[in-house]
């Protein structure tokens, strides 16, 4: 085998630059996430479900306003 | 000779995630508005007619309980001008917004944490996994219905179903993300989002196959239906890619800006 030797690259190191994202320390971010998640819970549920397996309050106005919405973005509407 | 203003340092904090977020989320909301009230409304419309030529049928009786149904306290009736306008409209706010900030948080989250990728592309990500476990997962199994398509009685059974697998869903996907990030050791990037992903498909496929289906069509025309679930999809597809552009964007910035910040501080401290 008549093939061209090669020689093996050795340069010198490359230096890569480090890309040093920070970081957010979960702790911090657990109280927002329990927070904030139980308001955007609670929107959800307004416009997903309220009034058709669960009344909060009673009657359909909820339901009756955000219908389409219910509909389209494809929750169980009724 | 650089200005430091140290009352406004930019950083990367939870709230000013949500807050960018939010922003994403209320134009999102916006956007799938739009794109609802464009190509879904008439299907809604032609889905109410088909419903009510229906109620022409129906008898004395039940006439009766209906009436009597929608004379019970708290029954109001909005007429469909404002159903479609300015209650679609509260519907696509409230939950974009809704959404925009869970992403953000969640972006939060991943920032700094998915080896080598940026801060744009770990914000990207997070928002296509949240149209994928959030709408479209629960989409392919429990699609859309239009009115007249549903039969009342099943609505609290349907319901848990439904959010069964959001939940199943979203767990998984988080799983998938924490398993994902402990293969980079030994992976490549792509080949351990792959597997990861993979584990994902495996989990909400098996509970697809576990959870029960909706059989409730019935008599409903076949193209109309198709028409009104490919509009639903496209609205939820026009939520998340906002956000995800949005949200992208407006976290890249601040991103640049932390980064620009830290640079001019350590800078001035070798000086
Ligand atoms: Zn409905």
């Amino acid at each position: 085998m008549a093939h061209p030797s090669v020689a093996p690259v050795s340069g010198p190191a490359i230096k890569v630059p480090a890309v040093e994202i920070p970081t957010i320390p979960l702790l911090q971010l657990g109280t927002w996430v329990v927070f904030y998640g139980l308001l955007a819970m609670l929107a959800i549920f307004f416009v997903s479900a309220d009034q058709g397996a669960i009344s909060l309050p009673a009657g359909n106005a909820v339901h009756e306003w955000v219908h389409d919405a219910r509909h389209l973005l494809g929750y169980p509407c009724h | 000779m650089s200005k430091v203003n140290p009352g406004r340092k930019p950083a990367l904090t939870p709230a000013a995630f949500l807050v960018r977020g939010l922003v994403a989320g209320l134009l999102a909301g916006l956007v799938a508005f739009g794109v609802a009230f464009a190509l879904g409304e008439p299907h809604v419309d032609h889905a109410i007619g088909l419903e009510e030529a229906a109620a022409e049928h129906l008898t004395p009786e039940e006439v009766a309980a209906e009436e009597a149904a929608a004379a019970e306290p708290g029954m109001v009736e909005i007429s469909r001008e404002n159903q479609k306008s300015f209650g679609l409209l509260t519907g696509t706010a409230a939950v974009g917004t809704a959404l925009g900030g869970l992403t953000a948080l969640a972006a939060a989250a991943v920032v700094g944490r998915l080896g080598r990728l940026s801060a744009r592309g770990s914000t990207l990500l997070v928002a296509g996994i949240g149209f994928v476990a959030v709408a479209l997962v629960p989409f392919v199994k429990y699609p859309a219905t239009p009115p007249a398509v549903g039969d009342p009685e099943t609505i609290s059974d349907r319901t848990a179903e439904y959010f069964a697998l959001v939940l199943i869903s979203v767990l998984a996907a988080i799983g998938a993300v924490v398993v994902g990030r402990r293969l980079l050791g030994r992976f490549d990037g792509v080949d351990a989002g792959l597997i990861a992903a993979g584990g994902f498909v495996a989990v909400v496929s098996a509970a697809g196959l576990l959870l029960p289906s909706v059989n409730e069509v019935g008599a409903f025309p076949a193209d109309l239906l198709w028409q009104f679930r490919r509009s639903s999809i496209l609205t939820l597809a026009s939520l998340w890619a906002t956000i995800a552009v949005i949200l992208t964007v407006l976290v890249g910035r601040l991103h640049d800006a932390v980064t620009a910040d830290a640079q001019r501080r350590a800078l001035a401290a070798g000086l």
